[in-house]
């Protein structure tokens, strides 16, 4: 598939045809990615869902370089960066940052937040050349404490003493510290209590709105995914299944593992009629994963072309694309 | 009634002062019934149930209360009674079955010596009744699978295996722990379907304890809400989720993201986070955090009936209970 992304004006982060693939001995492949194109606007929120080992942490981290794909290209803001030598990509990497899912991982335990915080402002140069000073630093570092909603005092402490949620504001704050304009989310709330989720998620809501942030939000619940997203990307064994609107995919699903995905979300409401059969059997090895449509296996309308003739994604009228021979939406 | 729980407290030595982790917990558990215990980290849910199962191996941590099960009181019982209670009439499965599981036998011969610790039957007869369990529990092919070690099953094959033995002999209760967590959500609809069949297939009554407000809404008859180690609201589930009585209940459903209706511009959140228990305030311990607290939350509310929910608050007794929440229609 060398499908060159439709969407323009030109996006500040694209991929194409990504993959991934992984030797696992015995002279097997695992295959990640298995072409993978899409685009992000500038001021976007692209949400990335679907289940463990879809491959969705690996394209987060292929976007940004932090992995190097085995093939397929990534263009950010115009500047392929697939093969750019290090030295080259380290200016770039200021405008690219990631937050992740353990906050508490992410954080040195012995160093104090203020440290933690400023470390890449001493490590990346002032954008016009020449380091920052210490006031400088200090200044920037109050200005982030704001922005994120941590007291000023918070800087003189260490990770330990924050509750997963303050922690979380902390490893934003750092994030934040260069300005960056993409910013790939690794299900950073997943790991969090649902009343102080909502808390993050409406910061991250707010950030994007304050700085003009642009967001890859990786997460496997749908419904937090749907709050924050502008678009949404589904994907299935290392490939995406349906991409569009947020609305539009989530609401009238076209996909049946879109399908199949949102009436699997326990939602907090007691239904009076019965529940929706769950979908069969588990997500096959991406080692081996099924011929045909990769989802045929477990698919409630698979026909006998679904078995051997893989689907590629194809645009629909709304506007969306899906990787279905049978769309569950008008043609 | 099969279980009843009265004052259940469980107190663990912190800082050299025995501090209740679990704090006066009652309630009861009818023959074919799911009740779910839900909240967040540290309310103490996981505790209530190793409370019930005997397995707090705390040093110097004291559990009062009454915890009946048929009629038989199980705090104080002696370790050896609790071990053949354990496995054969009260079950246990965890969020994560690899710790059920040891990974150096297979997964058959795991169930089968569980079925022969409890009962005197032939090797043979146990491995046919591991199958038919297995296949029960929804296993495809499940001769190969018990025929397999722990770490060769998918996390879905692994928690239904897991689910087996809890079920190999029979036992009346069943106490799922977070059973589900670690699963992705079409898995996890599988798992919750076949718990939701145990009651009728097995005649198992079953308390699952979770943090997911999803998943008790489509699982369990009763649900109990509990707040740093109390018990903050309890009730039927569908009258709970329609109308919470508690402001705790009410911003928690809040709080969680709509996935049908209007998308709302920010979600309502609850501001701070809960209090260690050796901090608990003296009267009501999500005052802080509440937006009705008043003076009156000062003294800790005792838990009293509205309606045909039981509500530790006291803004029913002042006549302003909470509106109904309300709730998008789903599309179709």
């Amino acid at each position: 598939m060398t499908r060159l992304p439709v969407d323009s004006p030109a996006p500040l982060i694209a991929a194409q045809d990504l993959r991934m693939t992984y030797r696992v001995g015995r002279g097997q492949v695992l295959r990640a990615l298995d072409g993978v194109s899409l685009s992000v606007q500038r001021g976007e929120v692209l949400g990335l869902v679907g289940e463990s080992g879809c491959g969705k942490s690996t394209l987060g981290r292929c976007l940004l370089r932090l992995v190097q794909p085995s093939g397929g290209r990534v263009v950010f803001d115009g500047t392929d960066i697939t093969t750019l030598p290090e030295r080259r990509l380290r200016p770039l990497r200021q405008e690219m940052q990631m937050v992740f899912q353990d906050s508490y991982a992410a954080l040195n335990p012995r160093r104090r937040v203020g440290d933690l915080v400023a470390e890449p402002l001493r490590v990346h140069p002032a954008p016009g050349g020449g380091w920052r000073s210490r006031a400088d630093i200090a200044a920037r570092l109050a200005e982030l404490m704001d922005l994120v909603g941590l007291p000023q005092a918070a800087l003189a402490r260490y990770p330990h003493e924050f509750s997963g949620g303050q922690r979380q504001r902390i490893n934003i704050a750092r994030a934040l510290a260069l300005s960056p304009r993409l910013v790939v989310a690794d299900e950073p709330v997943a790991a969090l209590d649902v009343s102080i989720q909502a808390q993050i998620v409406n910061l991250f809501m707010d950030l994007r709105d304050r700085l003009g942030l642009t967001y890859v939000f990786v997460a496997h619940d749908l419904a937090v995914v749907r709050q924050i997203s502008t678009r949404v990307a589904v994907m299935y064994l290392g490939a995406i299944v349906e991409l569009g609107e947020a609305d539009a995919v989530l609401h009238r699903p076209a996909h049946p593992y879109t399908a199949a995905l949102i009436a699997a979300v326990p939602e907090p409401v007691v239904r009076t009629e019965g529940l929706p059969p769950p979908l069969r059997g588990d997500v096959p090895s991406p080692i081996a994963p099924p011929p045909g449509c990769r989802f045929h296996t477990r698919c409630p309308v698979a026909r006998d072309r679904c078995r051997v003739d893989p689907p590629t994604l194809r645009g629909l009228p709304d506007g969306r694309e899906v990787a279905c021979h049978y769309p569950l939406v008008e043609t | 009634m099969l279980l009843v729980v009265r004052d259940l407290t469980v107190a663990l030595p912190i800082g050299g002062r025995l501090v209740p982790i679990v704090e006066s917990v009652s309630f009861t558990l009818g023959a074919r019934e799911i009740l779910g215990i839900v909240g967040e980290s540290g309310s103490g849910k996981s505790m209530t149930s190793l409370a019930i199962m005997g397995l707090i191996d705390v040093p110097g941590a004291r559990v009062s209360g009454s915890v009946r099960f048929r009629g038989r009181e199980l705090v104080g019982l002696a370790p050896r009674a609790y071990r053949a209670l354990r496995g054969r009439e009260i079950a246990m499965i965890f969020q994560d079955p690899m710790t059920a599981f040891t990974p150096v036998y297979t997964v058959g011969r795991q169930i089968d010596e569980q079925i022969r610790v409890h009962q005197k039957i032939s090797r043979a007869d146990a491995r046919s009744r591991t199958v038919r369990l297995l296949g029960d529990m929804g296993v495809p092919d499940p001769e190969r699978v018990a025929g397999r070690y722990p770490h060769q099953l998918s996390g879905g094959l692994r928690q239904r295996a897991m689910i087996a033995m809890a079920l190999s002999c029979n036992p009346a209760l069943l106490i799922a722990d977070e059973p589900t967590t670690a699963l992705d959500v079409t898995v996890q609809a599988q798992i919750l379907d076949l718990l939701r069949g145990l009651r009728r297939e097995y005649g198992s009554s079953v308390l699952l304890i979770t943090h997911d407000m999803g998943v008790v809404a489509e699982t369990c008859d009763r649900t109990l809400v509990l707040y740093s180690g109390l018990v903050a609201e309890r009730g039927p589930t569908g009258a709970l989720f329609a109308q919470p009585g508690h402001p705790y209940t009410a911003a928690l459903l809040d709080s969680i993201p709509p996935l049908h209706g209007p998308r709302p511009a920010r979600l309502p959140s609850i501001p701070g986070s809960p209090p260690v228990p050796a901090e608990r305030p003296a009267g009501c311990p999500f005052a802080p955090r509440c937006a009705y607290a008043h003076e009156a939350c000062a003294v800790r509310p005792a838990l009293v009936a509205s309606g045909v929910q039981d509500i530790a608050c006291v803004l029913p007794a002042e006549g302003r209970p909470l509106p109904p929440r309300f709730v998008a229609e789903m599309s179709a």
